[in-house]
C-alpha cells in the first residue's frame, strides 16, 4: 500500500490505517469488551434491579483479583509464571491489617508504603531465586507460595486486624457519578500509573522481548537475567497492591490465601496474554477479571447450583479462549 | 601478514574453547585491518560458529585475547561486545518476533533515519515499521537485521551466513552494500559458504580447520582453490569427481512418474504448478524468494492441503491430510530448517530411528538390535560425525542436516523432496550431500530438490523447473541450466534479454575468473535502481 510513497515519508500513515492497525492489534481486547458489554446487558435483563449500587459492589469485589491479574500478566509476558501471588497477597494483607489495627490514619499511610516495599522485596526474592538458581520458575514460585503462606500464618494465625478508614473509603461507593465506581477508578489509575510508563520504557520492551524470544533478546543486547528479576519485582509490587486491596475491601487481614493465584492465571489467559510469553498487555486481563466475575454473578442469578456453576465456569473459560484463538487465527491467515 | 598490531582493527589470538570432551577451538586467530572485508572460512565443525560466538560475547573463551583498536575487549555478553564496537548479524534473525520493527530498533537503540537509509540501499524501501517482526518473511528479517547493524555503525560488523536464506536479487544488493564498506575506517567479517560471494566482496580470508587457524589468504582470482585446499585438507580432490560422474544419468519419459503434480494451487501464492518426477531422476526447482515454492513443498510433504489441482503418486491420486500420509505413500521431506525436522535434545540414533520405528514394529517393544543395525548403516552412508551423538543439538549444522537425510535413507527412499538441504552448510558436506542424492537417484529413487544456490542445479539435477509467481515458467535440461539461464528464468525474462540487476551478471562473471575489481567499477546504474543508492560509499549522513 505504502510502497509508492517516498520511503522517508512513509512513517506517517493515514489515520484510517492507524485505526485499522490499532483494531487489528487490539482485536482480542476489543472482542473481550464486546463480551463484557453483552454480559452486562444479559445481567440487566436477568435482574432488572441491577444498577449503580450493584455495579459499585462488583467493582469492590473484583479489585483484589484485578490487581492480582495485572501482577500475573507482567510475569507471564516476560515468559515466566508466578504461583505465589495468592500467598504474597495473604502475607501483605495480614501484615498491613496487623500494623494498621487501632492506629491513626497517618500511620496507615506509612504502613501502606511499607507494605508496598515488602511486596517489592517478596518479588525480589522470587526473582533472585529464579534467576540465580536456574530452577524452573514454576517450581520456585510454587515452593515460595508455601513459604509466603507459612509466613502469613506466623504473622497472624487467624483473620483479624484492621484498616485505616481512608483506605477503606477508597474502595467503596461512587466517584462523581453514581455509575462510576470508585474502586474501579482507583484500581485503573494505580495500574496505569505504573504500567504505561513501564511498557514504554526500555525495561518494558525488554520484558516483552525476553518473553517473545529469549535468544534473540540476548543477541539484541538485552540483559536477560536482570530483566526477569525486574518482572518478578513488578509482580511482587502488584501482589502487594492486591493484598492491600484485600485489606481495604474486607477491613481485616486473612492469613489463608484465597483462590487468587489460579484465577489470575485464568484471567491472564482469557485476557489474551500468551502463556508462552511476549504477547498481550494488562488491559485484557483486567476486562477478563470482570467478565469472569459477571459470569459467576449471572450463574447465581440463574440459580445454578454453586458446584455446577464452577463446572460451567471452567467450561466457559475453555470455550471463550478456544473461540477467540480460532478467530485470531483466521484473521492472521486472511 | 606482517602488520603491526596497532594497524589492526580487530585482533584475536590463541582463542580456545572446550565443551566437555569436545574441543571446539584449539587455537584460533583472526586479524582484520580497517577498511577490510575479511572472510572467515572453515568446513563443518571447524570452529567458525564458536569463534563468532566468542567475538560477539555469546560464549566466553577458555583462553586467548581479543583486542579492538588495540584495546582488550571484554565481551561478556552481546551488549558488552556492542559497546566494544562489535555487532553481529546472526544466521537466525535476532529480532523479537512479538515486537514491531520500531520497538525492535528502540530495544537496540538504533537511530531510525540511518536505518531507513540502509534499508533503501538494501532494496527494502517499503517496509512498514509498525509491522510485527513475526509477520515478515525470513529474507526481509535478515535484511532488516543487517540494516539495523549497519545503522549502529560498529567498528567491526560480523555477518554470519548473511546471504544463506536470501533470494538472488536481495543477495546481490547485500553484497553491493558490503562491498562498499571497503576502504573505510570500519571492517566487516564475512562468513559465507558461497565462494562466489567471497570472491566478490572480500579482501582476505582466514581459514579455520579443526579449531585452529590454518592460513590467511589474499582473495584474488584463483585463490578459491587455495582456500578450499586449506579448509578441507586432503579430501578436497576426491568428492567432485563422484558428483561429476554421477550426474550423467539419463531418464526415459515413458516410465510411470513417481510423483506428479497437475495445476497445483494454494491460495494466492501458488497458482499453477505441474510436473512429473520420475524414478531415478533429480528434478531441480528454482525460484526467487516467495514465488510459491514454500507452499508447493508444504503440500507435497502433507503439511497443508492444496486449494486446487491434484497430486499423484505412482499413478494413483493422493490427498495428503497429514505428513504421515505422505510418508506412508513414500514421499519423505527434508527441510532446510533442521530444527523443523529433528528432536534437538535426543540422540542421533533416536532421531534416525524415529520414522523407522513405525515401520519396524507397530505395537510392542522396538527391536533395538535391528534398529541399531539400520541406524549404524545410515550413519556410515552419510559419514556423520558422531562425537556428540548424545544430543543432536550439539552437532554442527552440516552434521545435523546429514541426520535429517539419514532418517529417511535408513528406511529406504522412494521419493524424497528436499527444500534447500544445503542451506548454510560447508562445501565438504555439500558435496557429500550432492553425491548422496545422485547415489539415491542411481538406485532408483526420485528426488525433488529446491535450491537457493543456482550452481547446485547443474551439479546435481537432471533437469530443473523454474517457478515464478506461483507458476512453472520454464523447464531446463541439465545442459541448459547454467546460472545466467536459471537467473533469467527465475526473473521470468526471456533468455536473450538483459538481467535487471547488472551486478548479478558481474557476480556470475566473477566465477569465470574476471578480476575482483570489476565489482567496484562505476555502476552502469540501471533505470529502476534509485539514484541515491548507486553513489553511496560512506554510511548515510544524518537526514536533512
Amino acid at each position: 500500500m505504502s510502497a509508492a510513497a517516498p520511503p522517508l515519508g512513509a512513517a506517517q500513515a493515514r489515520p484510517l490505517d492507524t485505526l485499522v492497525a490499532f483494531t487489528r492489534r487490539n482485536a482480542w481486547s476489543i472482542g473481550l469488551i464486546a463480551v463484557l458489554v453483552g454480559l452486562l446487558l444479559f445481567t440487566k435483563a436477568l435482574q432488572p434491579r441491577y444498577g449503580p449500587i450493584t455495579l459499585q459492589g462488583l467493582a469492590t469485589s473484583v479489585q483484589p483479583l484485578l490487581l492480582a491479574a495485572v501482577a500475573q500478566a507482567i510475569v507471564v509476558i516476560s515468559g515466566g509464571i508466578d504461583l505465589s501471588i495468592g500467598s504474597m497477597m495473604a502475607l501483605t494483607s495480614v501484615v498491613s491489617a496487623s500494623l494498621m489495627a487501632k492506629q491513626s490514619e497517618e500511620v496507615g499511610v506509612a504502613v501502606v508504603l511499607g507494605v508496598l516495599l515488602l511486596g517489592i522485596a517478596l518479588g525480589a526474592v522470587n526473582g533472585a531465586v529464579v534467576v540465580i538458581t536456574r530452577v524452573p520458575d514454576i517450581v520456585v514460585t510454587l515452593a515460595m507460595s508455601f513459604v509466603w503462606a507459612g509466613s502469613a500464618l506466623l504473622v497472624r494465625s487467624a483473620p483479624g486486624g484492621g484498616a485505616a478508614s481512608w483506605l477503606k473509603s477508597l474502595v467503596v461507593g461512587p466517584l462523581a457519578n453514581e455509575w462510576i465506581p470508585k474502586a474501579a477508578v482507583v484500581a485503573l489509575v494505580v495500574v496505569f500509573v505504573v504500567w504505561i510508563p513501564l511498557s514504554r520504557s526500555r525495561l518494558g520492551l525488554s520484558i516483552y522481548s525476553i518473553g517473545s524470544d529469549r535468544l534473540a533478546a540476548f543477541r539484541s543486547g538485552v540483559s536477560v537475567g536482570p530483566t526477569r528479576f525486574a518482572a518478578y519485582v513488578m509482580t511482587g509490587l502488584f501482589s502487594a497492591l492486591a493484598g492491600l486491596s484485600l485489606t481495604a475491601t474486607t477491613g481485616i487481614g486473612s492469613p489463608v490465601p484465597g483462590p487468587y493465584t489460579l484465577f489470575s492465571v485464568a484471567a491472564v489467559v482469557l485476557g489474551g496474554v500468551s502463556l508462552a510469553g511476549g504477547r498481550g498487555g494488562v488491559f485484557g486481563p483486567i476486562v477478563a477479571v470482570v467478565v469472569l466475575q459477571l459470569i459467576q454473578t449471572d450463574l447465581t442469578f440463574l440459580r445454578v447450583d454453586s458446584n455446577l456453576a464452577l463446572v460451567a465456569q471452567g467450561a466457559i473459560l475453555i470455550a471463550v479462549v478456544m473461540v477467540g484463538s480460532l478467530i485470531t487465527m483466521r484473521r492472521s491467515r486472511g | 601478514m606482517t602488520v603491526a598490531a596497532t594497524d589492526l582493527l580487530l585482533e584475536a589470538t590463541g582463542v580456545a574453547k572446550t565443551y566437555g570432551a569436545v574441543v571446539a577451538l584449539r587455537s584460533a586467530s583472526l586479524a582484520v585491518r580497517p577498511g577490510e572485508v575479511h572472510a572467515l572460512m572453515g568446513a563443518n565443525g571447524a570452529g567458525k560458529s564458536t569463534l563468532v560466538k566468542i567475538l560477539t560475547g555469546a560464549v566466553r573463551p577458555d583462553a586467548g585475547t581479543i583486542t579492538v583498536h588495540g584495546r582488550p575487549l571484554v565481551a561478556s555478553s552481546p551488549a558488552a561486545a556492542r559497546r566494544g564496537g562489535i555487532v553481529s548479524v546472526y544466521q537466525e534473525p535476532a529480532l523479537i518476533p512479538d515486537l514491531d520493527i520500531r520497538s525492535n530498533l528502540r530495544l537496540t537503540a538504533t537511530p531510525i533515519e540511518p536505518f531507513r537509509n540502509w534499508l533503501d540501499q538494501l532494496g527494502v524501501a517499503d517496509l512498514d515499521l509498525s509491522a510485527l517482526a513475526r509477520r515478515l518473511p525470513l529474507a526481509t528479517l535478515r535484511v532488516v537485521d543487517l540494516a539495523r547493524a549497519l545503522a549502529i555503525e560498529p567498528d567491526v560488523l560480523m555477518l554470519d551466513e548473511m546471504t544463506a536464506a536470501l533470494p538472488a536479487n536481495l543477495t546481490e544488493r547485500v553484497l553491493e552494500v558490503i562491498g562498499r564498506q571497503r576502504g573505510g575506517e570500519r571492517c566487516v567479517v564475512f562468513i559465507s559458504h558461497r565462494m562466489i560471494e567471497i570472491g566478490a566482496v572480500c579482501d582476505r580470508a582466514t581459514v579455520l580447520r579443526e579449531g585452529a587457524t590454518v592460513g590467511v589468504v589474499d582473495v584474488t582470482p584463483g585463490s578459491e582453490n587455495r582456500i578450499v585446499e586449506l579448509m578441507l585438507g586432503q579430501i578436497a580432490e576426491d568428492i567432485p569427481d563422484a558428483v561429476e560422474q554421477a550426474s550423467t544419468h539419463v531418464t526415459t519419459a515413458d516410465v510411470v512418474p513417481r510423483l506428479s503434480a497437475r495445476s497445483l494451487g494454494s491460495g494466492a501464492k501458488l497458482d499453477d504448478v505441474s510436473f512429473d518426477l520420475r524414478p531415478g531422476e533429480v528434478l531441480g526447482v528454482v525460484a526467487l524468494e516467495g514465488q510459491g515454492q514454500d507452499e508447493l513443498f508444504d503440500i507435497l510433504a502433507g503439511m497443508s492441503r492444496p486449494t486446487g489441482g491434484s497430486v499423484t503418486v505412482d499413478g494413483s491420486p493422493v490427498a495428503f491430510r497429514h505428513p504421515a500420509d505422505a510418508i506412508r505413500a513414500g514421499v519423505v521431506y527434508v527441510a532446510a530448517d533442521r530444527a523443523e525436522a529433528l528432536l534437538m535434545q535426543r540422540s542421533v540414533r533416536e532421531n534416525i530411528a524415529l520414522p523407522l520405528v513405525a515401520r519396524l514394529r507397530r505395537w510392542g517393544p522396538i527391536n533395538l538390535g535391528e534398529e541399531r543395525r539400520i541406524v549404524d548403516g545410515a550413519i556410515q552412508t552419510l559419514q556423520i560425525d558422531t562425537r556428540a551423538k548424545g544430543e543432536v543439538r550439539r552437532l554442527s549444522g552440516g552434521n545435523q542436516q546429514k541426520v535429517t537425510i539419514a532418517r529417511w535413507v535408513a528406511g529406504g527412499v522412494r521419493t524424497m523432496i528436499c527444500f534447500d538441504p544445503t542451506r548454510g552448510i560447508d562445501i565438504g558436506t555439500k558435496r557429500q550431500i550432492y553425491a548422496l542424492l545422485r547415489d539415491l537417484a542411481a538406485a532408483g529413487a526420485a528426488i525433488l530438490l529446491y535450491t537457493s544456490e543456482l550452481k547446485e542445479v547443474q551439479l546435481v539435477c537432471d533437469r530443473a523447473i523454474v517457478i515464478f509467481g506461483g507458476k512453472v515458467v520454464r523447464e531446463l535440461s541439465r545442459a541448459e541450466a547454467d546460472e545466467p539461464a536459471l537467473l533469467r528464468a527465475a526473473y521470468n525474462l526471456r533468455s536473450d534479454s538483459e538481467l535487471p540487476e547488472v551486478a548479478v551478471a558481474e557476480i556470475v562473471a566473477q566465477a569465470d575468473g574476471t578480476p575482483v575489481e570489476a565489482i567496484e567499477s562505476p555502476d552502469p546504474a540501471p533505470p529502476e535502481r534509485p539514484a541515491a543508492a548507486a553513489s553511496i560509499s560512506n554510511p548515510p549522513d544524518e537526514p536533512e
